[in-house]
């Protein structure tokens, strides 16, 4: 299985701060990875390394095998790769199905010529786009909240529909930046059989510091450690490693498991 | 009694010019949140072009109009390309001096290249003869209702635009929110350039739809530099935010101007301008039609 994205090498260092330490880590397709790792460990830089927000010190990424140069935010739907934010980011002055539709313009081939001049002809390809759009929602469950404003929803809600508007694009790498945080146990599990019913069409990259989804939906899991990458492996690997307990997981793991199955 | 529908009606055309002009302010405030002052002057500067095209080339009236607009385009893109881009982030009154600076400039080049002094006439598209109802001629000639129409069509074309088009839809987002919009693969700074291109060619139009009403209206500072404050007036009255109350802005602006004008004195009209303008922010200091109070300025 070729990688779809590589991390190779990649250092980050903010004046004397050491954020991230050589980390090397691959994506292959449809895997989904998660990146965990205690408070400053570096999961947020290594996303925003990923995302094109930091530039790496040393080190590079490489996206199906060619290097990532000049690699900025804007580039990632060109490549191919969504992500959600952690803020939710939606419009606030746009419906949900506008919000949606606008994460699906990379598959919209109407630019200024059809778009401004020839109303009609770009017609087809809007009504696509609307359909488009509205099926991922209804896909997620909130294909009723189409007309309404973001900000009449539940919280729940509005991040569904920010999911939906990364995968709307069809991404073939979806990133995912602590999507569990401020949902309820019960959202959250909706969350893990929904980022399982995805995988056979795109790869995920999870940060996400609620273990139990972590070790529920991942096939790798990348552990973290002061900027360094301590440990790599399957959920049970990591879970077993000596490393990790001693570093970090130990105690939380356990605390983390009793909790859900008392729950 | 037939004096007010005179009124009304010379009002609602002077006033869908006035709305063409908030139309274009509120665009480029939407898109980018700044006043373009410079609005004035590009409209003087493309009516100027197409002036000199059909008055003293004698080239066809709607010849002169594409080629405007098409100016406009241009204008438009090029100022927030190379002028607004680079203040974008800086503090709000950057961008204001450098309106101002555009404007000034443009009136200079206009000066320079048509002379300063004279006062030109434009001849309008139609007949400004008036209809008559009987024995009596209306105040709304054929050319009045050219413009009203012109602007309906632009304005309900901008509309499907902005409500029904993926690009339109796209610009709002990237207007509400750049960096969102960004990430999701909107290209931003094209849209940008894309929203000062139609507005700067909206005002080509209202520039010359302006210039045929009047005799002597074509000149380098003066009737332009009105028309800018009365679009800005038309504009901050419908909530410099919404499209429809700039509209309606300029409608009402219009229609009470031209009451102004007959009723009381035609020798104030600005200042009624301002008035009007005082008398709407006392009672909704946000506009007509504003959305909300928060407002980042």
């Amino acid at each position: 299985m070729s990688a779809l994205l590589e991390v190779q090498g990649v250092t980050v260092r903010f004046g004397g701060l050491t954020a991230l330490s050589e980390v090397s880590a691959a994506i292959g397709s449809g895997e989904v990875v998660g990146v965990i790792g205690p408070n400053g460990a570096g999961k947020t830089t290594l996303f925003n390394v990923i995302c094109g927000f930091t530039r790496p010190t040393e080190g590079r990424l490489s996206w199906r095998g060619n290097v990532l140069r000049r690699h900025q935010p804007r580039h990632l739907t060109s490549l191919g790769i969504a992500r959600t934010l952690q803020g939710l980011g939606l419009f606030p002055h746009l419906s949900v199905l506008d919000n949606v539709m606008v994460g699906a313009t990379r598959h919209s081939r109407a630019w200024v010529g059809s778009g401004l001049l020839a109303l009609p002809r770009s017609d087809g390809d809007e009504r696509q786009l609307r359909d488009r759009s509205l099926r991922q929602l209804d896909e997620l469950g909130v294909a009723d909240a189409a007309g309404r404003l973001p900000a009449q929803l539940p919280y729940g809600v509005q991040k569904r529909v920010a999911l939906a508007r990364a995968l709307v694009a069809e991404p073939q790498l979806l990133l995912l930046d602590e999507p569990a945080s401020g949902l309820s146990s019960e959202e959250m599990r909706d969350l893990a059989s929904l980022i399982r019913g995805v995988r056979d069409r795109m790869s995920v990259l999870l940060v996400e510091h609620h273990m139990d989804l972590v070790m529920e939906v991942c096939d790798r899991i990348v552990v973290l450690d002061f900027g360094r990458c301590i440990a790599t492996g399957t959920p049970d690997e990591v879970r077993d490693d000596p490393q990790v307990l001693e570093a970090y997981l130990g105690e939380q793991v356990d605390a983390d498991t009793t909790e859900v199955s008392g729950a | 009694m037939f004096r007010f529908l005179n009124l009304t009606l010379n009002g609602v055309s002077l006033g869908m010019i006035y709305a063409a002009v908030a139309l274009a302010l509120v665009m480029i405030w939407r898109a980018t949140r700044i006043v373009n002052f410079a609005q004035g002057g590009m409209l003087m500067f493309t009516t100027f072009i197409a002036w000199d095209l059909a008055q003293r080339h004698h080239i066809n009236y709607w010849v002169a109009l594409a080629v405007a607009v098409g100016a406009g385009l241009v204008i438009g893109a090029v100022a927030e390309r190379l002028l607004v881009r680079p203040v974008e982030n800086g503090p709000p009154l950057n961008a204001v001096i450098v309106t101002l600076g555009l404007l000034i400039f443009l009136q200079a080049l206009a000066g320079m290249i048509w002379g300063n002094a004279q006062a030109h006439s434009y001849s309008p598209a139609y007949s400004i003869v008036g209809y008559s109802a009987g024995d009596r001629t209306l105040l709304f000639s054929p050319n009045d209702v050219y413009i009203v129409t012109a602007v309906l069509i632009v304005v309900v074309v901008l509309y499907l635009l902005f409500q029904r088009t993926s690009l339109g839809l796209q610009m709002r987002a990237a207007a509400f929110s750049p960096e969102v919009a960004r990430l999701l693969g909107v290209r931003v700074g094209r849209l940008l350039t894309l929203g000062w291109a139609i507005a700067a060619a909206l005002g080509a139009l209202a520039g010359i739809l302006a210039a045929g009403t009047q005799t002597g209206y074509v000149q380098t500072v003066g009737p332009f530099d009105a028309l800018l404050v009365y679009g800005f007036t038309a504009a901050v009255i419908g909530g410099l935010d919404s499209p429809i109350g700039a509209v309606i802005g300029g409608l009402l602006l219009g229609i009470v101007l031209s009451y102004a004008d007959s009723y009381v004195s035609n020798n104030i009209q600005t200042m009624y301008a301002f008035l009007i303008l005082i008398a709407v922010l006392m009672v909704r200091p946000n506009g007509l039609f504003s959305r909300s109070a928060a407002r980042r300025v």
